[in-house]
């Protein structure tokens, strides 16, 4: 298949919640087809940072973003860009699995897929979903019961669900915060062995706290500090996982890493 | 709006859960007081509604053990007349028919109005714009009911005639009565649907406000526009509540008096028209018939308001039944 991949530029970026500033002035690039993991203590703005890269951020009330995301070459932020339409491109994976609870496993699948209008016939429709959940390793446990709720899956079952129904649409970038923190260190490992997958298709920015996690996954790793509680967060360095975790150039992240953080 | 807190599922203030292991039992004078004091008005309560109960029962069926008529199925109210010939044919069809005119208008334009405010309405709007429609319940209804016959009788002239003239073949919108104003079980439906929208508005309001961020911010994320989430998202997860708000507002629809009594002509007679005037509701023939009845008529007239109280207490089980059943879907 065609990969749809894209590289997503960051200048200059500040994102406030009302008047607090949360995080500030953040550049960065991510690379296409590979997998970007954020670390960084709690509250230095990960999930923010990574909620303007499909202008979610903006759905929270007060919330509001200055500066430039490219993707490729398209600023998302720029004039005239629908924010429906960045949200179709850029799909996003949350904390806690949010399957639809009132949707049966193939309807969850298919939420995407009939939002675009992209399948119209059923056979279509049935094939995307089909594929979907094979790309999220789920097919073989839920094949036999498509029409239960979603709900009834177990949690690990429900996060590989959500997945598939992100990469239902085909987005060209896959956002995860957090995927596996409400998971079993067993579906855990089901969904990094996904993420191992899926970067060859999409490029993938993951937010963990999880070190190892960090490290087993990810091929680049940036540090996210704040100076004090209240202060905005900023970027510290990012580069090559195995630089990070090895022999940083920064001091901070180096502490952080080695849990000497505080 | 005390009912709002059964729809949202707030646990009785009253049950606390008992102590798992009990400890040892140190009674003191103010806890056996305030048992004593609860108890007490516990049983109390029992007591009246048992005794109101049987009085109504027993008028009741004094009353129509006494009827010439068939209690059921007579349309005519002639409970103090020699011998007494009355039945609740003319009420029980005006009532359902005034009713479900009043759900069929207000249900959605209550949803319309509570998802607005709700999910649409920027905070500056949506506080004013709620505020507005609890004010629209705090109208005592006798204010409705003059309203009603003083200024929108006369003004659904111009509609029943467009209604008659476009869409006369469907037989019941059809108007074969002549004059110039109908009070009609068509401009009592009207009314009523404006003294319901309030309830069904503040309850399915607090239900959309209850669907989980998570939810939306699903629906969001795979590029959903507004109005495909809350098609996705919002409605599937609200759809037990908005079920059960209408419930409340048809309580409301069924009982009302004051406002049916001042608008309907009533008769006793019934017609598929629903723009003719004419029909009687069992509130409104109460209203309407309390003042001047004998002993016997009361009665009579006792007797339909218990069953229009079992119309009620089972559209209000209905409505219990659902809410427990998506408490249990939440849990
Ligand atoms: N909805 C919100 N309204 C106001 N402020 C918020 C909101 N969400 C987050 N913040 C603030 O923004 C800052 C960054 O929060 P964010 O959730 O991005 O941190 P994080 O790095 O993801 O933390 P964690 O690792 O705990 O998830 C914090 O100071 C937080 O208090
Ligand atoms: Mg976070």
């Amino acid at each position: 298949m065609i990969s749809v991949a894209k590289r997503i530029d960051v200048s200059g970026l500040s994102a406030y919640y009302g008047a607090h500033l949360a995080i500030e002035d953040i550049s960065m690039t991510v690379e296409p087809r590979s997998v970007t993991a954020f670390i960084g203590p709690s509250g230095c703005g990960k999930s923010t940072f990574l909620r303007t890269l499909n202008r979610m951020h903006e759905v929270v009330p007060g919330g509001r973003v200055e500066g430039k995301v490219l993707l490729d070459d398209e600023n998302l932020y720029g004039a005239g860009v629908d924010p429906v339409t960045v949200r179709r491109t850029v799909g996003m994976v949350f904390q806690r699995p949010n399957p639809f609870p009132t949707m049966s496993i193939y309807d969850n699948v298919a939420a995407g897929l009939r939002l675009n209008g992209v399948a119209k016939r059923k056979a279509e429709l049935d094939a995307l979903v089909e594929k979907s959940l094979k790309g999220a390793n789920l097919w073989n446990e839920v094949k036999d019961r498509l029409g239960k709720p979603g709900a009834g899956l177990s949690g690990g079952q429900q996060q590989r669900l959500c997945i598939a129904r992100a990469i239902a649409v085909e987005p060209q970038v896959l956002l995860m915060d957090e995927p596996c923190s409400a998971l079993d260190p067993i579906s855990t490992l089901a969904v990094e062995d996904l993420i191992g997958e899926l970067k060859e298709r999409f490029t993938i920015v993951i937010v963990t706290h999880n070190m190892q996690q960090a490290a087993r996954v990810s091929d680049r790793t940036a540090f996210f500090n704040l100076a004090a509680v209240g202060k905005p967060g900023k970027l510290v360095e990012i580069d090559e996982t195995q630089r990070i975790f090895s022999n940083p150039s920064v001091q901070a992240t180096e502490d952080y890493i080695s849990g000497r953080f505080g | 709006m005390d009912t709002i807190d059964d729809i949202t599922g707030a646990p009785p203030p009253a049950a606390a859960p008992p102590a798992e292991s009990a400890p040892p039992a140190v009674t003191r004078v103010g806890d056996r007081v305030f048992l004593g004091l609860s108890r007490g008005s516990g049983i109390t309560l029992l007591v009246i509604m048992a005794a109101i109960a049987v009085f109504l029962t027993v008028r009741a069926v004094t009353a129509i053990s006494g009827d010439h008529g068939n209690f059921l199925t007579t349309f005519q109210w002639n409970a103090d007349a020699t011998p007494p010939v009355f039945g609740i044919g003319v009420l029980l069809y005006g009532t359902a028919v005034s009713s479900v005119i009043a759900m069929v208008l207000a249900v959605p334009v209550a949803i319309g109005i509570a998802l607005f405010i709700s999910h649409y309405a920027p905070r500056r709007i949506a506080a004013p714009l709620a505020y507005l429609v609890d004010l629209l319940a705090a109208v005592p209804s006798i204010v409705y009911g003059l309203w009603g016959a003083l200024f929108l009788v006369p003004h659904l002239q111009g509609l029943n005639l467009w209604m008659d003239h476009y869409l006369g073949w469907t037989v019941v919108l059809k108007q074969t009565y002549q004059g110039t104003a109908s009070r009609s079980l068509f401009s009592v439906g009207i009314l009523l649907a404006i003294m319901v929208l309030p309830v069904i508005t503040n309850v399915s309001r607090e239900v959309f406000r209850q669907v989980p961020r998570a939810h939306e911010e699903a629906a969001l994320a795979l590029g959903a526009t507004r109005w495909e989430v809350v098609r996705m998202a919002v409605l599937p997860f609200a759809r037990s509540g908005i079920i059960s708000a209408s419930m409340l507002g048809l309580g409301r629809a069924l009982g009302e008096t004051m406002a049916v009594a001042t608008v309907l002509s009533n008769s006793s007679t019934i017609t598929s028209h629903i723009v003719d005037p004419g029909g009687g509701t069992f509130a409104q023939n109460i209203a309407v018939y309390f003042g001047e009845a004998t002993p016997f008529g009361r009665d009579a007239l006792i007797a339909s308001g218990l069953v229009l109280f079992v119309i009620t207490l089972i559209v209000n089980g209905a409505a219990r039944l659902i809410i427990a059943r998506r408490k249990e879907y939440t849990a």
